[in-house]
Protein backbone atom coordinates (compact mmCIF):
# COMPACT_ATOMS: atom_id res chain seq x y z
CA UNK A 1 0.00 0.00 0.00
CA UNK A 2 3.03 2.28 -0.07
CA UNK A 3 3.17 5.39 2.04
CA UNK A 4 0.13 6.46 3.97
CA UNK A 5 -2.41 8.54 2.14
CA UNK A 6 -5.34 9.57 4.20
CA UNK A 7 -7.92 7.52 2.36
CA UNK A 8 -8.15 3.79 1.86
CA UNK A 9 -9.48 2.44 -1.38
CA UNK A 10 -11.80 -0.55 -1.54
CA UNK A 11 -9.05 -2.78 -2.88
CA UNK A 12 -6.72 -1.70 -0.08
CA UNK A 13 -9.33 -2.67 2.46
CA UNK A 14 -9.84 -6.04 0.82
CA UNK A 15 -6.11 -6.66 0.76
CA UNK A 16 -5.91 -6.01 4.48
CA UNK A 17 -8.96 -8.16 5.15
CA UNK A 18 -7.40 -11.05 3.32
CA UNK A 19 -4.19 -10.61 5.25
CA UNK A 20 -6.09 -10.84 8.51
CA UNK A 21 -8.40 -13.68 7.50
CA UNK A 22 -11.48 -11.46 7.63
CA UNK A 23 -11.31 -11.11 11.38
CA UNK A 24 -11.97 -7.41 11.15
CA UNK A 25 -14.92 -5.88 9.34
CA UNK A 26 -14.48 -3.18 6.71
CA UNK A 27 -15.65 -0.54 9.17
CA UNK A 28 -13.16 -1.68 11.76
CA UNK A 29 -10.33 -1.55 9.23
CA UNK A 30 -11.27 1.99 8.24
CA UNK A 31 -11.37 2.94 11.90
CA UNK A 32 -8.00 1.30 12.55
CA UNK A 33 -6.57 3.15 9.58
CA UNK A 34 -7.72 6.48 11.00
CA UNK A 35 -6.05 5.54 14.25
CA UNK A 36 -2.88 4.40 12.42
CA UNK A 37 -2.65 7.75 10.62
CA UNK A 38 -3.22 9.54 13.88
CA UNK A 39 -0.39 7.64 15.58
CA UNK A 40 1.90 8.06 12.58
CA UNK A 41 2.36 11.81 12.93
CA UNK A 42 4.16 12.53 9.67
CA UNK A 43 2.70 10.06 7.18
CA UNK A 44 5.74 7.80 6.97
CA UNK A 45 3.62 4.68 6.59
CA UNK A 46 4.72 3.18 9.89
CA UNK A 47 4.64 4.19 13.54
CA UNK A 48 7.93 4.73 15.32
CA UNK A 49 8.63 3.61 18.88
CA UNK A 50 8.74 7.22 19.99
CA UNK A 51 5.28 7.84 18.63
CA UNK A 52 3.89 4.84 20.50
CA UNK A 53 5.54 5.93 23.71
CA UNK A 54 4.15 9.45 23.48
CA UNK A 55 0.79 8.04 24.53
CA UNK A 56 0.83 7.78 28.30
CA UNK A 57 -1.88 5.08 28.37
CA UNK A 58 0.48 2.85 26.43
CA UNK A 59 3.85 3.79 27.85
CA UNK A 60 2.86 3.13 31.46
CA UNK A 61 1.98 -0.47 30.66
CA UNK A 62 4.55 -2.85 32.18
CA UNK A 63 4.62 -4.79 28.90
CA UNK A 64 4.97 -1.78 26.63
CA UNK A 65 8.59 -2.51 25.68
CA UNK A 66 7.82 -6.09 24.72
CA UNK A 67 4.85 -5.06 22.62
CA UNK A 68 6.92 -2.28 21.12
CA UNK A 69 9.45 -4.80 19.81
CA UNK A 70 6.63 -6.60 18.06
CA UNK A 71 4.82 -3.58 16.65
CA UNK A 72 7.57 -1.04 15.99
CA UNK A 73 7.91 -0.07 12.35
CA UNK A 74 5.04 -2.16 11.04
CA UNK A 75 3.11 -0.94 8.02
CA UNK A 76 -0.65 -0.79 8.23
CA UNK A 77 -1.31 -4.33 6.97
CA UNK A 78 1.00 -5.86 9.55
CA UNK A 79 -0.33 -3.50 12.21
CA UNK A 80 -3.80 -4.93 11.67
CA UNK A 81 -2.37 -8.46 11.69
CA UNK A 82 -0.70 -7.67 15.01
CA UNK A 83 -4.03 -6.66 16.50
CA UNK A 84 -5.77 -9.80 15.22
CA UNK A 85 -5.49 -11.61 18.50
CA UNK A 86 -7.59 -8.93 20.14
CA UNK A 87 -10.54 -9.26 17.83
CA UNK A 88 -13.66 -10.80 19.31
CA UNK A 89 -13.70 -13.21 16.40
CA UNK A 90 -10.20 -14.54 16.98
CA UNK A 91 -9.99 -18.15 18.11
CA UNK A 92 -8.64 -19.13 21.51
CA UNK A 93 -5.67 -20.71 19.75
CA UNK A 94 -4.83 -17.40 18.02
CA UNK A 95 -4.98 -15.56 21.32
CA UNK A 96 -2.79 -18.07 23.10
CA UNK A 97 -0.40 -17.93 20.16
CA UNK A 98 -0.07 -14.17 20.64
CA UNK A 99 0.66 -14.56 24.33
CA UNK A 100 3.23 -17.23 23.41
CA UNK A 101 4.93 -14.82 21.03
CA UNK A 102 5.20 -12.19 23.76
CA UNK A 103 7.06 -14.70 25.96
CA UNK A 104 9.15 -16.21 23.20
CA UNK A 105 11.70 -13.42 23.00
CA UNK A 106 14.19 -15.49 20.99
CA UNK A 107 11.63 -16.45 18.37
CA UNK A 108 12.55 -20.12 18.53
CA UNK A 109 9.05 -21.42 19.32
CA UNK A 110 10.11 -22.38 22.83
CA UNK A 111 9.43 -20.62 26.11
CA UNK A 112 12.04 -21.17 28.77
CA UNK A 113 12.05 -20.63 32.52
CA UNK A 114 14.02 -17.42 32.09
CA UNK A 115 11.56 -16.13 29.45
CA UNK A 116 8.69 -16.46 31.93
CA UNK A 117 10.85 -15.00 34.65
CA UNK A 118 11.59 -11.93 32.55
CA UNK A 119 7.95 -11.26 31.82
CA UNK A 120 7.17 -11.72 35.48
CA UNK A 121 9.88 -9.18 36.27
CA UNK A 122 8.25 -6.68 33.89
CA UNK A 123 4.89 -7.24 35.54
CA UNK A 124 5.92 -7.10 39.17
CA UNK A 125 8.68 -4.51 39.16
CA UNK A 126 10.90 -3.72 42.12
CA UNK A 127 8.51 -4.92 44.84
CA UNK A 128 9.46 -8.57 44.41
CA UNK A 129 13.05 -9.69 44.43
CA UNK A 130 14.49 -11.99 41.77
CA UNK A 131 14.74 -14.77 44.35
CA UNK A 132 11.08 -14.41 45.23
CA UNK A 133 10.10 -14.56 41.59
CA UNK A 134 12.21 -17.64 40.93
CA UNK A 135 10.78 -19.34 43.97
CA UNK A 136 7.17 -18.63 42.99
CA UNK A 137 7.76 -19.71 39.44
CA UNK A 138 9.49 -22.98 40.23
CA UNK A 139 6.79 -23.78 42.73
CA UNK A 140 3.93 -23.38 40.26
CA UNK A 141 5.89 -25.09 37.49
CA UNK A 142 6.48 -28.11 39.68
CA UNK A 143 2.85 -28.26 40.60
CA UNK A 144 1.88 -28.27 36.92
CA UNK A 145 4.31 -31.09 36.22
CA UNK A 146 7.18 -29.10 34.70
CA UNK A 147 10.65 -28.29 35.90
CA UNK A 148 12.95 -25.29 35.66
CA UNK A 149 14.62 -26.84 32.64
CA UNK A 150 11.36 -27.49 30.79
CA UNK A 151 10.85 -25.86 27.44
CA UNK A 152 7.25 -24.93 26.87
CA UNK A 153 5.92 -25.24 23.36
CA UNK A 154 2.80 -23.63 21.98
CA UNK A 155 0.84 -26.84 22.55
CA UNK A 156 1.90 -26.89 26.20
CA UNK A 157 0.62 -23.37 26.66
CA UNK A 158 -2.64 -24.22 24.97
CA UNK A 159 -3.03 -27.16 27.34
CA UNK A 160 -2.25 -25.02 30.40
CA UNK A 161 -4.57 -22.17 29.57
CA UNK A 162 -7.25 -23.87 27.58
CA UNK A 163 -9.53 -25.15 30.31
CA UNK A 164 -10.49 -21.70 31.49
CA UNK A 165 -9.70 -19.85 28.29
CA UNK A 166 -8.33 -16.35 27.80
CA UNK A 167 -10.23 -13.13 27.88
CA UNK A 168 -8.36 -10.85 25.53
CA UNK A 169 -10.55 -8.56 23.48
CA UNK A 170 -10.41 -4.95 22.47
CA UNK A 171 -13.28 -3.22 20.78
CA UNK A 172 -12.52 -1.16 17.71
CA UNK A 173 -15.00 1.66 17.86
CA UNK A 174 -16.39 2.45 14.44
CA UNK A 175 -18.46 5.51 15.27
CA UNK A 176 -17.07 8.76 13.86
CA UNK A 177 -17.81 10.85 16.92
CA UNK A 178 -15.81 10.72 20.12
CA UNK B 1 14.72 24.68 48.13
CA UNK B 2 13.63 21.29 46.89
CA UNK B 3 15.17 19.87 43.75
CA UNK B 4 12.88 19.82 40.75
CA UNK B 5 12.77 16.03 40.56
CA UNK B 6 11.44 15.66 44.07
CA UNK B 7 8.93 18.37 43.29
CA UNK B 8 7.76 16.29 40.36
CA UNK B 9 7.31 13.35 42.73
CA UNK B 10 5.13 15.38 45.06
CA UNK B 11 3.18 16.57 42.07
CA UNK B 12 1.77 13.17 41.32
CA UNK B 13 -1.62 12.67 42.89
CA UNK B 14 -2.98 9.25 43.70
CA UNK B 15 -3.27 7.88 40.18
CA UNK B 16 -4.80 4.69 41.51
CA UNK B 17 -8.05 6.55 41.97
CA UNK B 18 -8.37 6.90 38.24
CA UNK B 19 -6.72 3.93 36.60
CA UNK B 20 -8.61 0.64 36.37
CA UNK B 21 -6.51 -1.34 38.80
CA UNK B 22 -8.50 -4.56 38.67
CA UNK B 23 -6.73 -5.70 35.52
CA UNK B 24 -3.45 -5.69 37.39
CA UNK B 25 -4.30 -8.20 40.00
CA UNK B 26 -5.00 -11.89 39.63
CA UNK B 27 -8.60 -13.00 39.34
CA UNK B 28 -10.38 -12.68 42.67
CA UNK B 29 -10.74 -16.08 44.29
CA UNK B 30 -9.23 -16.02 47.73
CA UNK B 31 -9.57 -19.74 48.17
CA UNK B 32 -7.83 -20.66 44.91
CA UNK B 33 -4.17 -21.40 45.14
CA UNK B 34 -1.68 -19.93 42.71
CA UNK B 35 -1.25 -21.98 39.53
CA UNK B 36 1.07 -21.81 36.53
CA UNK B 37 -1.86 -20.74 34.46
CA UNK B 38 -2.33 -17.62 36.56
CA UNK B 39 1.22 -16.52 36.06
CA UNK B 40 1.31 -17.32 32.36
CA UNK B 41 -1.90 -15.52 31.56
CA UNK B 42 -0.85 -11.96 30.86
CA UNK B 43 -3.96 -11.25 28.82
CA UNK B 44 -5.36 -8.45 31.04
CA UNK B 45 -2.14 -6.45 30.77
CA UNK B 46 -1.94 -7.10 27.04
CA UNK B 47 -5.56 -6.10 26.59
CA UNK B 48 -4.99 -2.79 28.31
CA UNK B 49 -1.88 -2.04 26.27
CA UNK B 50 -3.60 -3.00 23.01
CA UNK B 51 -6.57 -0.87 24.04
CA UNK B 52 -4.22 2.06 24.44
CA UNK B 53 -2.80 1.45 20.97
CA UNK B 54 -6.29 1.48 19.48
CA UNK B 55 -7.59 4.45 21.42
CA UNK B 56 -6.32 6.34 24.41
CA UNK B 57 -7.86 8.88 26.72
CA UNK B 58 -4.92 11.27 26.45
CA UNK B 59 -5.18 11.77 22.68
CA UNK B 60 -8.91 12.27 22.97
CA UNK B 61 -8.36 15.35 25.13
CA UNK B 62 -6.55 17.11 22.32
CA UNK B 63 -8.50 15.92 19.32
CA UNK B 64 -10.47 18.59 17.51
CA UNK B 65 -13.68 16.93 16.45
CA UNK B 66 -15.09 18.53 13.33
CA UNK B 67 -18.89 18.64 13.30
CA UNK B 68 -20.77 16.60 10.70
CA UNK B 69 -21.01 18.53 7.44
CA UNK B 70 -24.59 19.54 6.82
CA UNK B 71 -24.19 20.91 3.31
CA UNK B 72 -24.22 17.63 1.49
CA UNK B 73 -27.29 17.79 -0.67
CA UNK B 74 -28.61 19.90 -3.51
CA UNK B 75 -30.81 22.10 -1.36
CA UNK B 76 -28.42 22.67 1.49
CA UNK B 77 -25.30 23.24 -0.58
CA UNK B 78 -26.40 26.53 -2.18
CA UNK B 79 -27.51 27.75 1.25
CA UNK B 80 -24.11 26.91 2.59
CA UNK B 81 -22.44 28.71 -0.30
CA UNK B 82 -24.56 31.77 0.38
CA UNK B 83 -23.52 31.51 3.99
CA UNK B 84 -19.85 31.42 3.00
CA UNK B 85 -20.28 34.49 0.84
CA UNK B 86 -21.97 36.38 3.66
CA UNK B 87 -19.43 35.27 6.25
CA UNK B 88 -16.30 35.96 4.24
CA UNK B 89 -17.56 38.81 2.08
CA UNK B 90 -19.73 40.81 4.45
CA UNK B 91 -19.26 39.80 8.07
CA UNK B 92 -15.51 39.41 7.97
CA UNK B 93 -14.73 42.88 6.55
CA UNK B 94 -17.19 44.49 8.98
CA UNK B 95 -15.55 42.69 11.86
CA UNK B 96 -12.09 43.67 10.75
CA UNK B 97 -13.22 47.30 10.58
CA UNK B 98 -14.80 47.09 14.03
CA UNK B 99 -11.66 45.55 15.46
CA UNK B 100 -9.42 48.14 13.82
CA UNK B 101 -11.57 50.97 15.20
CA UNK B 102 -11.39 49.33 18.58
CA UNK B 103 -7.59 49.12 18.40
CA UNK B 104 -7.27 52.75 17.35
CA UNK B 105 -9.46 53.90 20.23
CA UNK B 106 -7.69 51.62 22.64
CA UNK B 107 -4.11 52.43 21.67
CA UNK B 108 -4.65 56.18 21.59
CA UNK B 109 -6.51 56.21 24.91
CA UNK B 110 -4.15 53.76 26.53
CA UNK B 111 -0.95 55.58 25.70
CA UNK B 112 -2.41 58.98 26.54
CA UNK B 113 -3.56 57.71 29.92
CA UNK B 114 -0.28 55.88 30.48
CA UNK B 115 1.89 58.93 29.94
CA UNK B 116 -0.34 61.85 30.88
CA UNK B 117 -1.54 60.43 34.17
CA UNK B 118 1.89 59.34 35.38
CA UNK B 119 1.39 61.07 38.70
CA UNK B 120 -2.06 59.80 39.54
CA UNK B 121 -1.49 56.07 39.98
CA UNK B 122 -4.91 55.07 41.17
CA UNK B 123 -6.82 56.89 38.45
CA UNK B 124 -4.42 55.66 35.80
CA UNK B 125 -4.77 52.10 36.94
CA UNK B 126 -8.54 52.24 36.91
CA UNK B 127 -8.61 53.74 33.45
CA UNK B 128 -6.13 51.20 32.12
CA UNK B 129 -8.24 48.44 33.59
CA UNK B 130 -11.38 49.73 31.87
CA UNK B 131 -9.51 50.15 28.60
CA UNK B 132 -8.26 46.56 28.65
CA UNK B 133 -11.82 45.44 29.30
CA UNK B 134 -12.89 47.60 26.37
CA UNK B 135 -10.46 46.13 23.85
CA UNK B 136 -11.46 42.65 24.94
CA UNK B 137 -15.09 43.53 24.30
CA UNK B 138 -14.07 44.65 20.83
CA UNK B 139 -12.37 41.30 20.27
CA UNK B 140 -15.42 39.41 21.44
CA UNK B 141 -17.60 41.55 19.17
CA UNK B 142 -15.30 40.77 16.27
CA UNK B 143 -16.29 37.11 16.46
CA UNK B 144 -19.84 37.93 17.38
CA UNK B 145 -19.32 36.35 20.72
CA UNK B 146 -22.52 35.34 22.43
CA UNK B 147 -21.38 34.90 25.99
CA UNK B 148 -23.73 34.17 28.82
CA UNK B 149 -22.29 34.90 32.25
CA UNK B 150 -23.80 33.10 35.21
CA UNK B 151 -23.13 33.74 38.85
CA UNK B 152 -21.88 36.71 40.86
CA UNK B 153 -19.22 38.86 39.17
CA UNK B 154 -15.75 38.67 40.69
CA UNK B 155 -14.94 41.34 43.27
CA UNK B 156 -11.49 42.82 43.65
CA UNK B 157 -10.16 41.56 46.96
CA UNK B 158 -6.77 40.39 48.09
CA UNK B 159 -6.02 36.75 48.89
CA UNK B 160 -8.10 35.31 46.13
CA UNK B 161 -7.25 33.49 42.94
CA UNK B 162 -9.48 32.59 40.00
CA UNK B 163 -9.06 29.31 38.16
CA UNK B 164 -10.73 28.19 34.95
CA UNK B 165 -10.59 25.34 32.44
CA UNK B 166 -8.66 26.15 29.28
CA UNK B 167 -9.72 25.65 25.69
CA UNK B 168 -8.07 28.48 23.79
CA UNK B 169 -6.41 31.81 24.44
CA UNK B 170 -9.78 33.39 23.79
CA UNK B 171 -10.83 32.10 27.25
CA UNK B 172 -8.72 34.87 28.63
CA UNK B 173 -10.31 37.51 26.37
CA UNK B 174 -13.82 36.38 27.20
CA UNK B 175 -13.19 36.56 30.91
CA UNK B 176 -11.15 39.74 30.64
CA UNK B 177 -13.95 41.72 29.03
CA UNK B 178 -15.95 41.34 32.23
CA UNK B 179 -13.14 41.82 34.76
CA UNK B 180 -9.59 43.00 34.21
CA UNK B 181 -7.73 39.97 35.51
CA UNK B 182 -4.02 39.59 35.82
CA UNK B 183 -3.09 36.36 34.13
CA UNK B 184 -0.22 33.96 34.31
CA UNK B 185 0.67 32.96 30.78
CA UNK B 186 3.28 31.33 28.62
CA UNK B 187 5.23 33.99 26.73
CA UNK B 188 4.42 33.63 23.05
CA UNK B 189 6.38 34.74 20.02
CA UNK B 190 5.22 37.19 17.39
CA UNK B 191 2.57 39.86 17.71
CA UNK B 192 0.97 38.08 20.66
CA UNK B 193 4.24 38.36 22.54
CA UNK B 194 4.41 42.05 21.75
CA UNK B 195 0.95 42.57 23.19
CA UNK B 196 1.91 40.56 26.21
CA UNK B 197 4.98 42.66 26.96
CA UNK B 198 3.29 45.98 26.57
CA UNK B 199 -0.34 46.02 27.50
CA UNK B 200 -0.77 42.92 29.57
CA UNK B 201 2.18 43.89 31.77
CA UNK B 202 0.14 46.84 32.95
CA UNK B 203 -2.68 44.60 34.12
CA UNK B 204 -0.15 42.75 36.21
CA UNK B 205 0.45 39.62 34.13
CA UNK B 206 3.08 37.10 35.10
CA UNK B 207 5.07 35.12 32.53
CA UNK B 208 6.39 31.62 32.77
CA UNK B 209 8.53 29.44 30.60
CA UNK B 210 7.51 25.80 30.39
CA UNK B 211 10.96 24.58 29.49
CA UNK B 212 12.82 26.21 32.37
CA UNK B 213 13.12 23.98 35.40
CA UNK B 214 14.05 26.73 37.89
CA UNK B 215 11.19 28.78 36.52
CA UNK B 216 8.65 27.13 38.83
CA UNK B 217 10.17 28.59 41.96
CA UNK B 218 10.37 32.07 40.50
CA UNK B 219 6.81 31.92 39.29
CA UNK B 220 5.54 30.56 42.60
CA UNK B 221 7.16 33.50 44.36
CA UNK B 222 5.67 36.02 41.92
CA UNK B 223 2.22 34.48 42.36
CA UNK B 224 2.43 34.75 46.10
CA UNK B 225 3.55 38.38 45.94
CA UNK B 226 0.75 39.27 43.56
CA UNK B 227 -1.96 37.69 45.66
CA UNK B 228 -0.86 39.45 48.82
CA UNK B 229 -1.02 42.90 47.18
CA UNK B 230 -4.36 44.57 47.82
CA UNK B 231 -4.20 46.79 44.78
CA UNK B 232 -3.34 44.17 42.25
CA UNK B 233 -5.91 42.97 39.79
CA UNK B 234 -7.44 39.60 40.67
CA UNK B 235 -5.26 36.78 39.45
CA UNK B 236 -6.56 34.33 36.85
CA UNK B 237 -4.84 31.01 36.41
CA UNK B 238 -5.50 28.16 33.99
CA UNK B 239 -4.24 25.24 36.06
CA UNK B 240 -4.41 22.72 33.21
CA UNK B 241 -1.37 24.42 31.77
CA UNK B 242 -2.40 23.73 28.19
CA UNK B 243 -5.41 23.97 25.89
CA UNK B 244 -7.79 21.03 26.05
CA UNK B 245 -10.66 20.37 23.66
CA UNK B 246 -13.53 21.38 25.99
CA UNK B 247 -14.83 17.82 26.35
CA UNK B 248 -12.26 16.67 28.85
CA UNK B 249 -10.26 18.20 31.65
CA UNK B 250 -6.68 17.21 32.41
CA UNK B 251 -5.05 17.39 35.80
CA UNK B 252 -4.73 20.75 37.47
CA UNK B 253 -1.29 21.90 38.52
CA UNK B 254 -1.18 22.51 42.22
CA UNK B 255 0.57 25.94 41.99
CA UNK B 256 -2.65 27.92 42.26
CA UNK B 257 -3.83 25.87 45.21
CA UNK B 258 -0.96 26.32 47.57
CA UNK B 259 -0.96 30.10 47.81
CA UNK B 260 -3.01 30.16 50.95
CA UNK B 261 -5.83 32.04 49.21
CA UNK B 262 -9.43 31.43 48.40
CA UNK B 263 -9.85 29.78 45.03
CA UNK B 264 -12.78 30.94 42.92
CA UNK B 265 -13.54 28.42 40.17
CA UNK B 266 -14.80 29.55 36.76
CA UNK B 267 -16.22 27.06 34.29
CA UNK B 268 -16.28 27.80 30.55
CA UNK B 269 -18.20 25.73 28.06
CA UNK B 270 -18.29 26.50 24.35
CA UNK B 271 -21.18 25.58 22.13
CA UNK B 272 -19.80 24.09 18.93
CA UNK B 273 -22.90 24.98 16.94
CA UNK B 274 -21.09 27.45 14.66
CA UNK B 275 -17.45 26.92 15.35
CA UNK B 276 -15.21 24.81 17.55
CA UNK B 277 -13.30 27.21 19.77
CA UNK B 278 -10.64 24.65 20.73
CA UNK B 279 -7.24 26.01 19.80
CA UNK B 280 -5.05 23.12 18.77
CA UNK B 281 -1.77 24.98 19.11
CA UNK B 282 0.13 22.22 17.34
CA UNK B 283 -2.05 22.44 14.27
CA UNK B 284 -2.84 26.17 14.02
CA UNK B 285 -1.13 29.41 14.79
CA UNK B 286 -3.11 31.83 16.93
CA UNK B 287 -3.58 34.14 13.98
CA UNK B 288 -5.16 31.38 11.95
CA UNK B 289 -7.31 30.45 14.89
CA UNK B 290 -8.57 34.02 15.25
CA UNK B 291 -9.26 34.24 11.53
CA UNK B 292 -11.25 31.04 11.74
CA UNK B 293 -13.35 32.56 14.51
CA UNK B 294 -13.80 35.80 12.64
CA UNK B 295 -15.17 34.02 9.60
CA UNK B 296 -17.73 31.97 11.50
CA UNK B 297 -21.21 33.06 12.38
CA UNK B 298 -20.69 33.33 16.11
CA UNK B 299 -18.81 32.02 19.10
CA UNK B 300 -21.31 30.85 21.67
CA UNK B 301 -20.31 30.05 25.19
CA UNK B 302 -21.38 29.93 28.81
CA UNK B 303 -19.29 31.19 31.70
CA UNK B 304 -20.13 30.19 35.24
CA UNK B 305 -18.59 31.97 38.21
CA UNK B 306 -18.75 29.30 40.88
CA UNK B 307 -18.65 29.38 44.65
CA UNK B 308 -15.25 30.28 46.14
CA UNK B 309 -13.45 27.35 47.77
CA UNK B 310 -10.92 27.18 50.54
CA UNK B 311 -8.43 24.53 51.51
CA UNK B 312 -10.22 22.19 53.90
CA UNK B 313 -8.42 21.15 57.10
CA UNK B 314 -6.31 18.09 56.39
CA UNK B 315 -6.56 18.51 52.63
CA UNK B 316 -3.39 18.59 50.58
CA UNK B 317 -3.05 21.17 47.75
CA UNK B 318 -3.29 18.34 45.22
CA UNK B 319 -6.55 17.07 46.71
CA UNK B 320 -7.80 20.66 46.77
CA UNK B 321 -6.91 21.03 43.09
CA UNK B 322 -8.75 17.83 42.20
CA UNK B 323 -11.79 18.88 44.18
CA UNK B 324 -11.96 22.20 42.34
CA UNK B 325 -11.37 20.43 39.01
CA UNK B 326 -14.33 18.22 39.84
CA UNK B 327 -16.51 21.27 40.55
CA UNK B 328 -15.54 22.91 37.26
CA UNK B 329 -15.82 19.70 35.20
CA UNK B 330 -19.26 18.91 36.59
CA UNK B 331 -20.52 22.40 35.80
CA UNK B 332 -19.08 22.47 32.28
CA UNK B 333 -19.83 18.83 31.45
CA UNK B 334 -16.20 17.78 31.05
CA UNK B 335 -14.87 14.27 31.59
CA UNK B 336 -11.96 14.16 33.98
CA UNK B 337 -8.88 12.25 32.88
CA UNK B 338 -5.88 11.44 35.06
CA UNK B 339 -3.28 12.91 32.76
CA UNK B 340 -1.01 15.87 33.22
CA UNK B 341 -1.37 18.29 30.31
CA UNK B 342 2.40 18.59 30.11
CA UNK B 343 2.53 14.98 28.91
CA UNK B 344 1.95 16.62 25.55
CA UNK B 345 5.59 17.62 25.87
CA UNK B 346 7.12 14.87 28.01
CA UNK B 347 6.85 11.24 29.15
CA UNK B 348 4.89 10.07 32.19
CA UNK B 349 6.76 9.49 35.43
CA UNK B 350 7.84 5.90 36.12
CA UNK B 351 5.77 6.05 39.28
CA UNK B 352 2.60 5.24 37.31
CA UNK B 353 4.01 2.01 35.99
CA UNK B 354 5.37 1.13 39.40
CA UNK B 355 1.91 1.51 40.83
CA UNK B 356 0.61 -1.12 38.41
CA UNK B 357 3.52 -3.41 39.11
CA UNK B 358 2.93 -3.05 42.83
CA UNK B 359 -0.73 -4.15 42.55
CA UNK B 360 0.18 -7.20 40.54
CA UNK B 361 3.08 -8.23 42.76
CA UNK B 362 0.96 -7.86 45.86
CA UNK B 363 -1.79 -10.02 44.44
CA UNK B 364 0.70 -12.75 43.53
CA UNK B 365 2.18 -12.70 47.01
CA UNK B 366 -1.23 -12.73 48.58
CA UNK B 367 -2.35 -15.81 46.61
CA UNK B 368 0.90 -17.50 47.46
CA UNK B 369 0.30 -17.04 51.15
CA UNK B 370 -2.82 -19.06 50.87
CA UNK B 371 -0.84 -22.26 50.34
Amino acid sequence: MGSASSVLSQSDIEEVQEHCNNLFTEEEIVSLYQRFCQLDGNGKGFISADEFLSHPDFSISPLSERLLMMVDGLNFKDFVAFLLAFSAKASMKQKIEFVFKVYDSEHNDKVTFSDILEVLRDLTGPIMSDEQREAVLSQVLQEAGYTMESLLLLDDCIKIVNKSGLKMEVEVSTSLSM
Amino acid sequence: MKSSSSELELDRPNIEDYLPSDSFTLPPSPTRLLHLRDLLDISPTLTEAAGAIIDDSFTRCFKSNPPEPWNWNIYLFPMWCLGVVIRYGILFPIRVIVLTIGWIIFLSSYFSVHFLLKGQEKLRKNLERSLVELICSFFVASWTGVVKYHGPRPSIRPKQVFVANHTSMIDFIILEQMTAFAVIMQKHPGWVGLLQSTILESVGCIWFNRTEAKDREIVARKLREHVEGADNNPLLIFPEGTCVNNHYSVMFKKGAFELGSTVCPIAIKYNKIFVDAFWNSRKQSFTKHLLQLMTSWAVVCDVWYLEPQNLKPGETPIEFAERVRNIISTRAGLKMVPWDGYLKYSRPSPKHREQKQKSFAESVLRRLEQK
